[in-house]
């Protein structure tokens, strides 16, 4: 079993569903990223990394502002792999999933991208621009080196591509509440309620849910509704700016009691 | 040889793809549908002629600009896209995507754009098929391309300044691309150029092919010749894909795009200078540093100031069928100021770009061989800068 089989196994035992906090490499600097990085991975059960890129498509202000600290905090890929590294060490058994767009992975080489992935314990990677019909550009290099891709899926996703995307993804079904670009608030509508208890039905693939997730409430909810994890990113980032590192670690901390 | 645009399924050798968030592949997906439809429908096209003849004001005329060519050297002849309502080859593009997005049942258009003429053009468009426009322009651009700011608005456009970034096309790109995915429902988005994730490349490079088509017929009919080389300026690359496709089996043609070289320093070469990577949905050649971050691109003309390039560009120069080189700002300028003066055209310092490498090549060249430049715009939306550079130097 992997980390992604044993903690999902073992939260079902507990009855709790994942939280699985979001943290941009680098934001908002390689120092305080480490710092809040390991602050929220004591409470995480699963660890979701984004490096910087300066064209970030699907992601919203939030975001793209962590993405400019970061840079002009000088992070670069070799750096990130290096924090990674640390936080591998750190927690042994939590499952690490990488966030990245596309350009870093051709610019590092995919095959030594993957490979160097796989030396500092990355579990998946999920590339927010690659559609599972492009997966042939790096779908070899995942499998040599045993690392799951994660794929999004929305409620506007037809079945046929749900199913090619059960067929090629490891780890989890990274499930986007609306179509929306990272940090636009939810309510959590009821179709994004009944879009998980379909996916539920249709895969045995874990169901986390991400893009606007930003309350413990929303935990509840969707733990409620059959989900296996919830996603927050921006929500983070937010609190952190504004408050520092003790609210993040209060908010991280009521995130993962309303599992 | 033409067909291997239209047969892709948008892969171009190792180029192309369509590397869109999943969000977007629902929509993307109904663009490739409904172009389908189009490729087969003799009503659909025939209104798109239609269009194209009566409110585009095609075709438009070549004229041998006899005054600027070389003594001595070869004939420069310029296919007037300039004419083109609009200003500017744009209009062939927006009016076939305009009929896509009626097809697709949308409500609403957006755009990026550069120099303002996609955005002037879309605009247009909106207008004649009554759906309401957004335009997406870096903050840089609506400051250096104002009157065109002030022509979409005429036009009942809204124009969203975009600052994110470095707040010039490749951002205005980001944005719409984000507005899009939260409002793909009902909303179609209007891609300017010639790139993009599938079927984008393709669909820009079919409703741009007219440009060519009609230019091989006209310097066949009026000089009894080929071009000996067709040179057009590179952006994203649809007025350059729309002018070569007509003559890419002409073995005796040769194709040649002409890519910004800025101050030769900082620039816009993406094929040129650039290496293989994904911007915006597609891979093809990009500017960015060795960890991947993209570039700014550096252009006197915002028209060409992308530090991406269409993927069937960067599949022609892997193939070597088609030449790309640089121009510097300073040649631009001062092709822009010698067509002017001597032929009483002010072309856009886009089109300019290609005047100038057409001039250097033309001077070596004997007087019975033909350059076809394709001046794709325009100039008047330039005046400031011209002027701005004039009093600089
Ligand atoms: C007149 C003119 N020519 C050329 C371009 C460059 O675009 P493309 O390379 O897609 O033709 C532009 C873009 O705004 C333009 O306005």
């Amino acid at each position: 079993m992997n980390r992604y089989q044993q903690t999902f196994e073992r939260l079902k035992k507990e009855d709790k569903i994942a939280f699985i906090p979001f943290w941009m490499l680098g934001d908002p600097n390689p120092e305080a990223s480490l710092e809040a990085v390991k602050t929220i991975a004591e409470q995480a059960d699963i660890l979701e990394l984004g490096l910087p890129f300066s064209d970030p498509l699907a992601d919203g202000p939030t975001i793209q502002a962590a993405v400019n600290r970061s840079l002009q905090a000088g992070m670069n890929t070799e750096k990130c792999l290096e924090q990674i590294m640390i936080i591998r060490a750190d927690f042994p058994e939590k499952p690490i999933g990488l966030l990245v767009y596309l350009n870093l992975v051709l610019q590092y080489g995919i095959n030594r991208f993957f490979t160097d992935c796989k030396k500092t314990g990355i579990d998946s990677i999920l590339i927010p621009e690659m559609p599972v019909e492009e997966i042939k550009l790096v779908e070899s290099a995942a499998q040599e080196n045993q690392i799951d891709l994660v794929f999004l899926l929305s409620t506007n996703t037809p079945q046929d591509r749900r199913q090619k995307i059960y067929d090629h993804s490891g780890g989890f079904v990274y499930t986007v509440s609306k179509p929306s670009i990272t940090g636009a608030k939810t309510d959590l509508s009821d179709d994004t309620l009944a879009l998980v208890q379909e996916l539920k039905s249709q895969t045995d693939l874990p169901i986390c849910v991400g893009f606007g997730i930003s309350t413990p409430e929303h935990i509840k909810a969707l733990k409620k509704a059959g989900a296996d994890g919830a996603i927050i990113g921006s929500e983070l980032i937010n609190i952190y700016q504004k408050e520092g590192l003790e609210a993040l670690n209060d908010f991280a901390l009521s995130c993962a009691s309303s599992t | 040889m033409t067909n291997f645009i239209e047969n892709s399924g948008g892969h171009f050798g190792e180029f192309g793809g369509c590397f869109a968030p999943e969000l977007l592949q629902p929509v993307l997906r109904k663009v490739t549908q409904t172009f389908e439809k189009f490729k087969t429908s003799t009503t659909l096209q025939s209104e798109f002629n239609e269009l194209l003849r009566n409110f585009a004001g095609r075709p438009t005329p070549i004229y041998h600009a006899k005054n600027y060519s070389p003594k001595n050297g070869a004939q420069i002849w310029v296919k007037r896209e300039d004419l083109l309502h609009g200003g500017a080859h744009k209009t062939n593009n927006v009016i076939g995507q305009a009929l896509i997005a009626r097809e697709m049942g949308a409500k609403y258009l957006i755009a990026e754009t550069g120099a303002g003429q996609h955005g002037i053009a879309t605009a247009m468009a909106g207008a004649h098929f009554n759906l309401p426009v957004k335009v997406f322009m870096g903050a840089k651009d609506v400051a250096r391309q104002q009157v065109n700011v002030e022509r979409m608005r005429l036009l009942g456009a809204e124009v969203i300044s975009v600052d994110t970034g470095s707040s010039s096309l490749k951002d205005a790109i980001n944005e719409a691309m984000r507005y899009w995915i939260s409002h793909a429902e009902d909303t179609y988005y209007m891609f300017g150029t010639a790139a993009g994730p599938h079927p984008f490349p393709e669909l820009v490079a079919r409703f741009q092919r007219v440009i060519g088509d009609e230019a091989r017929a006209q310097i066949l009919e009026q000089t009894g010749k080929l071009p000996a080389q067709v040179l057009a300026c590179v952006g994203g690359g649809s007025n350059a894909i729309g002018i070569f496709q007509a003559f890419l089996e002409d073995k005796e043609t040769k194709l040649v795009g002409v890519e910004p070289a800025g101050d030769n320093i900082k620039h816009g070469l993406t094929i040129g200078r650039g290496v293989t990577g994904c911007l915006h949905g597609s891979i093809s050649k990009v500017n960015c540093d060795e960890n991947g971050q993209i570039e700014e691109s550096h252009s006197i003309s915002a028209g060409l100031d992308y530090p991406g390039v269409s993927p069937i560009h960067a599949y022609l120069d892997q193939l070597g069928d088609a030449q790309y080189v640089g121009i510097t700002d300073d040649e631009a300028m001062e092709a822009l100021l010698k067509f002017s003066r001597c032929e009483g055209i002010i072309p856009a310092l886009e089109s300019s770009h290609a005047l100038a490498e057409a001039f250097k090549r033309a001077d070596k060249m004997n007087a019975d061989e033909i350059l076809m430049v394709n001046l794709s715009g325009r100039g008047d939306k330039d005046l400031h800068t011209v002027f701005e550079y004039l009093e600089k130097s």
